[in-house]
């Protein structure tokens, strides 16, 4: 069975955000899988070790994003792919068309990615790509069983489990609770320099213009407001309670 | 703008809160056309829902007729709203940033080779036409987004962009359409949160940490939501250490919540769980150790254990409760 993996690199959760000149300040910063694509690399992996094939994972972004596909490799994929966007502004349109343009031509059975990115958030990308790709697509899964060319996926809807069979090729979309993904060990390093890792430019896609154009722009970030000091209650606990309840009711006007 | 398209969702039988806040945010986006026409579109026939849809702006409200659509599922729904959107043609479409907003807007919008602005808070307008404000990294950064040209997709969180009254035709219609080639199947639902309220729409959130110590010592936190009406939600502390499930994580990874109330009861406040809460309107930290991060982030504090302190809270507020 042939897994791609669709995966991006973030900042780490833990990561304060600083911008400078309306741009996300990247030094020093560190930079992880995104935890989401992250559990879909295990399960692709753990997929593999039940069913064989190979698991391939494919990013899209700057050259930096290579130390993520090289974490990926040490954690057991086969093989890795960088779609280098130098240069690049895209959003979720522009870059759901270039990761089509790479996958439309490889061979799978499944494509596993991320709920949703921890940086931008919007959760559009894998969804676009099936779309693209006329494929069947199962979101915010948290099991996956492949059996007989079908897959049967448990889905986490707002804390519901919806139980979902659905014939491959699919695309799924990892929620956390799907697995716990293991680190990378040492052998699994070293073996990782040794993997295929290629490196293509945007423009050896063959992409037209119009599908390289953003539809959507951004025109400015922003932190939000610095919050005023709070206010510490003081005296006995029970005191302090009633005192809150009446500042939530009066003052805030919360209830 | 001449036609804008907002969808109208049920659950659990109910029209969701987030739909008519949809209906605000295609109001703004109306601004300044005058015969721009709102129309709610509803899967499946409800006409219970169709008076609150017309007080909120609704100028027809437009029911899917199929019953392939009476529960969610992606390819049913998007074959029926692409059907919608080829009878009726509008320049815009805006829906909740829910389970089915999430699943099917990105779809329909590559379809169409559109832009889809995801989780936006709030619409403003600038010289430059619609910008649409939405969070990045959870909240910890916020951007505006403009929309280049064709229709424009947009999913709106709960909880933001306040719904309003406004009067609107309310005229019904139903269109039937037709569904086929369904491949996946929802074999079972099992339902997790029949006695909650959902975290993501929920006004109140009473939320706990590693100070909750067990499962069983979410026990008094479910008792003061109960009696709030409030949702319980839980950091990824609680959740990695197995006393709450993950479908309760708030934080950059889990859910990112923005209620008017948020209690956080033994929540030390690691920045990946403050990206998740820190928009709340008013927010409520118990912790014993005073130096605990989330108090920066808190509007009231109380230092204490909350063993102590949310059952008192829960006494309190009932008092309170009973005399409203």
């Amino acid at each position: 069975m042939n897994i791609i993996v669709i995966m991006k690199q973030t900042f780490d959760t833990e990561e304060k955000i600083v911008i400078r000149d309306g741009q996300i300040v990247e030094d020093n910063a560190e930079f992880v899988i995104n935890p989401y694509d992250e559990f879909a690399v295990e399960e692709a992996i753990r997929q593999k070790e039940i069913h064989g094939g190979e698991v391939t994972v494919v990013t899209v972004g700057p050259p930096r994003a290579e130390q993520a596909l090289r974490t990926a490799l040490a954690m057991g994929a086969d093989k890795a792919v960088l779609i280098d966007s130098t240069g690049l502004e895209l959003d979720e349109y522009s870059l759901s068309h270039i990761l089509h343009a790479y996958i439309r031509n490889q061979p799978f059975d499944l494509i596993l990615g991320g709920n949703f990115s921890v940086d931008n958030g919007a959760g559009q990308v894998a969804v676009r790509l099936a779309e693209l790709l006329d494929l069947q697509q199962v979101t915010t899964i948290t099991k996956l069983e492949i059996k007989d060319g079908k897959a049967l996926l448990e889905r986490n809807v707002e804390g519901d489990i919806e139980v979902v069979e659905c014939p491959l090729p699919l695309l799924a979309t990892a929620q956390q609770g799907l697995n716990d993904p293991r680190y990378p060990s040492l052998p699994g390093i070293m073996k990782a320099k040794k993997k295929p890792l290629e490196v293509l430019t945007v423009g050896q896609l063959g992409l037209a213009p119009e599908q390289l154009a953003p539809k959507t722009n951004v025109v400015e970030r922003y932190l939000p407001q610095k919050k005023k000091a709070g206010l510490i209650l003081k005296g006995e606990i029970p005191d302090q309670a009633r005192e809150l309840v009446r500042l939530l009711t009066e003052e805030a006007k919360v209830i | 703008m001449k036609r804008i398209l907002v969808i109208a969702e049920i659950k659990h039988d109910k029209l969701r809160q987030v739909s008519l806040e949809a209906l605000a945010a295609a109001r703004k986006m109306a601004e300044g056309h005058p015969d721009c026409e709102i129309v709610a579109c509803a899967f499946g026939e409800h006409p219970e829902i169709a008076d609150a849809l017309a007080e909120h702006g609704a100028d027809r409200i437009v029911f899917l007729r199929n019953g392939q659509l009476d529960s969610y599922t992606t390819s049913a729904y998007r074959q029926a709203l692409l059907q919608a959107m080829d009878a009726l043609g509008p320049d815009a479409v805006v829906t909740g940033h829910t389970a089915m907003g999430k699943d099917l807007m990105p779809r329909v919008a590559a379809k169409y080779g559109a832009g889809l602005i995801s989780d936006c808070t709030a619409i403003e307008r600038g010289e430059d036409g619609l910008r649409f404000v939405r969070p990045i990294y959870a909240g910890k950064a916020f951007e505006k987004k403009t929309i280049g040209g064709g229709k424009i997709f947009v999913t709106v969180r709960p909880n933001n962009i306040p719904a309003e009254k406004a009067k609107g035709r309310g005229q019904v219609e139903t269109l039937d359409v037709d569904i086929r080639d369904l491949v996946a199947v929802v074999r079972d639902v099992v339902r997790k949160t029949a006695e909650g309220v959902d975290l993501s729409e929920a006004k109140i959130i009473v939320s706990g940490g590693r100070g909750v110590k067990s499962a069983e010592g979410f026990a008094p936190l479910r008792e003061l939501a109960k009696v709030l009406g409030a949702a319980v939600g839980a950091s990824r502390g609680a959740c990695d250490a197995g006393y709450a499930d993950y479908s309760m994580q708030i934080g950059q990874t889990g859910k990112v919540v923005t209620p008017d109330l948020y209690i956080a009861c033994g929540i030390s406040g690691a920045i990946q769980h403050l990206a998740g809460m820190s928009n709340s309107k008013v927010i409520v930290a118990i912790n014993t150790d005073p130096e605990a991060n989330i108090f920066n982030v808190a509007d009231y504090g109380i230092v204490g254990d909350l063993f102590e302190v949310v059952p008192l809270l829960t006494e309190e507020f009932k008092k309170v409760l009973e005399k409203l």
